[in-house]
């Protein structure tokens, strides 16, 4: 670091923004590994059925399945956006 | 008992094969009888790095197809009696190869009395790099500290998990090392680039070794002498060490640490 440093700008350093993002990424990548084989597929097709009716984001589909004890849940949720004019 | 190591990562251009060269040299010069077989079928290499491109004769895919023996198709190192190069075929497509067929050349390996065989995998998620892993009972993934080349090798890991005969058959699983490969410790140390720690931490898996950014690795390959035969060179030393960790010794890890600046380049900036 050198004496006239402040005279230069520093932006953020861009490894922390590579962690932050590959940290995330990964996790869900593991997350959907760890479900079961159908899961991207069912999720793209119920996004297909939404679609027809409701105009969302392709990442407004979530879904999960959750174990709880003996039980597998699968937990499916739906952001619809926010101005989404009635009756049309 | 004839170890398979497979060399791999999914993203291309990261380091396989350098490593695979390196690795199966350290090995052998250990003193262990040591294969190191090319998958990267129609884009065949390794020989280059190894310098033995003008001996080919026969490759990996005359083997399985019965067009010569494994002894004709191997080739001996000229600086290792111990190790040998198995050639990926130049000219065949990729389906060449077969399960059954890469099974009976490893087997084959492993009755000839081979302590090691070093699979260097092709990149991405192929049948090449499927069955490169397959019968693996190790394997190193080689990372860039980079954000795609992370997220490939975690996809990796989930393959190594999932999609091997120690997987399928309900063995112990596949043991897993990172070998972290054009690490520039000036950039890490900057903030400008992951360190072995960040990637550590993303992937949880053992890092084997971190070999610096170098510029014996472009020689080494001009030459065709693998860059672990190399001593004046970092990433020669670092090779040595990751190899010598895979044999079970305990080394600290190198050149992690920014090259110390001098007087004017600390007042003034660098």
């Amino acid at each position: 670091m050198g004496i006239f440093d402040f005279l230069r700008s520093r932006p953020k350093a861009s490894a922390s923004i590579a962690k932050e993002r590959l940290r995330i990424i990964v996790a869900q990548e593991r997350a959907e590994r760890a479900g079961p084989d159908y899961l991207p597929l069912l999720r793209r097709e119920l996004l297909e059925v939404i679609r027809k009716y409701v105009n969302v984001n392709p990442d407004a589909v979530e879904i999960h399945v959750e174990r709880e004890g003996r039980q597998e849940v699968l937990e499916l949720s739906v952001a619809l956006p926010d101005n989404e004019a009635a009756g049309n | 008992m004839t170890e398979f190591i497979v060399v791999t990562s999914g993203k291309g251009g990261v380091g396989k094969t350098t490593t695979s060269a390196s690795v199966a040299v350290g090995l052998a010069r250990h003193g262990k009888k040591t294969a190191v077989i090319d998958f990267d079928v129609g884009l065949r290499n390794l020989d280059l790095i190894m310098g033995c491109e003008r001996r080919v004769v026969f490759d990996f895919v005359n083997v399985i197809q019965g067009d010569c023996t494994l002894k004709q198709a191997l080739i001996k190192d000229k600086r290792h009696d111990n190790l040998h190069v198995l050639a990926a075929s130049q000219t065949r497509d990729k389906d060449a190869l077969s399960k059954e067929g890469v099974e009976r050349v490893l087997h084959e390996l492993r009755d000839e009395g081979f302590d090691y065989v070093v699979c260097d995998s092709p990149a991405g998620i192929e049948k090449g790099a499927f069955l490169a892993m397959y019968f693996a009972d190790r394997a190193i993934v080689v990372v860039n500290p980079e954000v795609s080349s992370v997220r490939d090798s975690d996809r990796i890991l989930g393959l190594l998990a999932s999609k091997t005969r120690r997987a399928e058959t309900d063995q112990p699983a596949v043991e897993q090392h990172l070998l972290l490969t054009r690490y520039d410790s000036t950039r890490v140390a900057n903030g400008d680039m992951l360190s072995v720690d960040d990637v550590n931490e993303i992937l949880g898996v053992e890092i084997l070794g971190v070999i610096p950014e170098s510029q014996g690795v472009l020689t080494a390959s001009n030459a065709g002498v693998p860059v672990i035969l190399d001593e004046q060179s970092d990433a020669g030393l670092a090779y040595a060490d990751a190899v010598a960790r895979l044999l079970g010794e305990q080394r600290p890890m190198r050149f992690l640490d920014a090259p110390k600046k001098g007087l004017f380049t600390r007042m003034f900036g660098g």
